[in-house]
């Protein structure tokens, strides 16, 4: 049998942290009561224009230099027709023809064979990054057979990421998308949390032979976590492999991830292939960004975008932050990606570094081991810890100053775990776990288990 | 070159607009015809141009500041259904009847 060489491409739809909308002044807003965050624009009621928002563009600019990204210092806006509820004026206004950034990539890890030990660096292509808008919400009520519109959400800023076809399993897929998710957290261009819809991935997959064209991809959506992603992506390989194997055919159709079901379904309500007539949006000219070089003498401060100036001020990315904490504190790549992929983690093992004499090398397993693992077994943040970085460093100190043993320590810490507001000291000095430091002392405590086990000590000598 | 049946139905999916009767198409025929000109004109190496006011129109760019909505009851005015502030909205896309169930008559080419 041939082998099969899966394709995996992604389309990612990121909502732009700003406070308002990217073409209307109304709030954007998780939960809100139903179309109260509605302007008249958003609802498109007539005699209604567009007016851009500066604060989605320096967000597009931002994470298309964070992406290694060309920023086309033209721009165009166009409108994307279709019918649904929830799209109120019958298109979305997007960047079809000349899209904010194009041409950029991705790096991003793995982890071979399931070990964190061997990490392997890949590199995804960005082709592109466009402004658009978002839709409104449908709630679907089957029993009345009806839809429920909430425009809510309608017209909130999207940065949509295209990625090239570079991967090749859901295990890559998912690493990209973490990845991207951590550098939007980064920048705060968005922040990314897939459960509140702020991150929506939508994967095109598809198989052929080597040395053979492309084959017919599908596209996935419906998926809600990173998790799922790469469920669906390796499921729907599996599903494309078997059905050629069986001499079927793929068709060039969307399907759903049934999360439940673990498999991907076809989708109900695709009238055949759709045509958006593309039309250019005759109600914004185009955005014009400027660099350092280019910028213009006479006008208001307010109306340039200058990348040079964003660029300037970029601020470390993650990969960038892995190094630093891999040369400043000595510790393995691997440490620093757990460091980082947990919120709020790095900077309390920096914390604790700083507060105490042990060496961060021998801190970073206290953090990894015994805090990491205790926080996941009881599904706590960082944040939540009953453990400070102040107490953990307490007892850290204790040990390092030999005052108590490895073991004492670990006691300590699953007392410090529930949180009664009791001090490393305080903890050992109740538990008598101090490391005993008078030789005689040591002595005399030996001396009377010998005397009380004269039988195991006759046993022992005589071999 | 008369505009195909399938285009017509293609073109009335779309845009949802009945063209009802031969006049209709007739109509759209000549609107084709008069677009059509535009293509006699050389444009070879000319940008398009998105605004007759070129360089001097500038993208205004607004502040991220709240300034609009909570509105909801004006906005629910326009429904003709709403259902505790939701818009009410059929199931799904109610898709235009087939060509051959259309009373509307259709002369194609």
């Amino acid at each position: 049998l041939a082998p099969w060489i899966p394709v995996v491409g992604l389309e990612i739809h990121a909502q732009i942290s700003s406070n308002s909308k990217l073409f209307s002044g109304s709030q954007v807003q998780f939960a809100a009561p139903p179309n109260s965050l509605v302007s008249f624009f958003d609802a498109s009621l007539p005699g209604t224009l567009p007016v851009l928002n500066r604060r989605c563009v320096e967000a597009a600019v931002m994470t298309g230099l964070a992406l290694n990204c060309s920023i086309n210092k033209k721009s165009l806006f166009d409108r994307k027709h279709y019918f649904y509820a929830d799209l109120p004026a019958g298109y979305q206004i997007t960047q079809q023809r000349v899209p904010i950034a194009v041409n950029g990539s991705l790096s991003y890890s793995l982890c071979i064979d399931n070990k964190m030990s061997q990490m392997v660096t890949k590199t995804v292509r960005i082709k592109q990054i466009q402004l658009e808008q978002d839709s409104g919400k449908s709630l679907h009520d089957d029993t009345r057979c009806q839809t429920l519109v909430d425009l809510n959400r309608a017209g909130v800023g999207l940065m949509e990421v295209v990625m090239e076809p570079d991967m090749c399993c859901g295990e890559e897929a998912a690493a990209a998308v973490r990845e991207l998710q951590l550098i939007l957290q980064t920048l705060g261009s968005s922040q990314a949390v897939m459960a509140e819809g702020q991150l929506r991935v939508d994967a095109n997959v598809s198989v052929h032979h080597p040395g053979e064209p492309y084959g017919v991809r599908t596209e996935v959506k419906n998926i809600n976590s990173i998790r799922f992603l790469a469920k669906a992506v390796d499921y729907e390989i599996q599903r494309q492999i078997e059905e050629l194997e069986n001499g079927g055919t793929i068709l060039n159709e969307t399907r759903a991830f049934d999360s439940k079901l673990g498999c991907t379904v076809p989708m109900r309500d695709k009238e055949g292939k759709q045509d958006y007539r593309f039309m250019p949006e005759p109600n914004l000219p185009p955005l014009i960004l400027y660099d350092t070089k280019s910028l213009p003498a006479n006008m208001n401060h307010q109306q340039v975008i200058n990348i040079d100036w964003i660029q300037e001020r970029l601020p470390d990315l993650p990969s960038v932050k892995r190094e630093k904490l891999v040369e400043q504190y000595g510790i393995l790549p691997e440490h620093s990606f757990t460091l980082l992929n947990e919120d709020g983690l790095a900077e309390f093992f920096e914390s604790v570094v700083k507060q105490t004499q042990m060496k961060p090398k021998k801190v970073i397993g206290w953090i990894l081991n015994d805090l990491l693992s205790y926080l996941k077994q009881h599904s706590l943040t960082v944040k939540e810890s009953p453990v400070s970085s102040i107490l953990l460093a307490d007892l850290l100190n204790l040990l390092e100053k030999k005052e108590i043993s490895s073991t004492a320590a670990k006691r300590v810490l699953a007392e410090l775990w529930k949180g009664e507001g009791k001090t490393p000291l305080e903890i050992v000095k109740e538990q008598k776990l101090e490391l005993l430091q008078d030789q005689k002392e040591l002595e005399q405590i030996c001396q009377a288990v010998i005397d009380g086990q004269e039988n195991e000590v006759i046993m022992m000598v005589l071999g | 070159q008369k505009v195909s049946v399938e285009v017509l139905d293609h073109l009335e999916h779309l845009a949802l607009v009945d063209f009802r009767d031969s006049e209709g198409v007739e109509r759209l025929q000549k609107a084709i015809q008069f677009a059509d000109q535009l293509q006699e004109v050389n444009t070879d190496g000319v940008e398009p141009m998105d605004s007759v006011l070129e360089d001097r129109w500038c993208l205004y760019l607004r502040e991220d500041d709240v300034t609009e909505g909570n509105c909801t009851k004006e906005l629910l005015e326009n429904a003709r259904e709403k259902l505790e502030e939701y818009f009410v909205a059929p199931p799904g896309n109610i898709p235009l009847p087939k060509l051959e169930e259309r009373e509307t008559f259709l002369q194609g080419s």
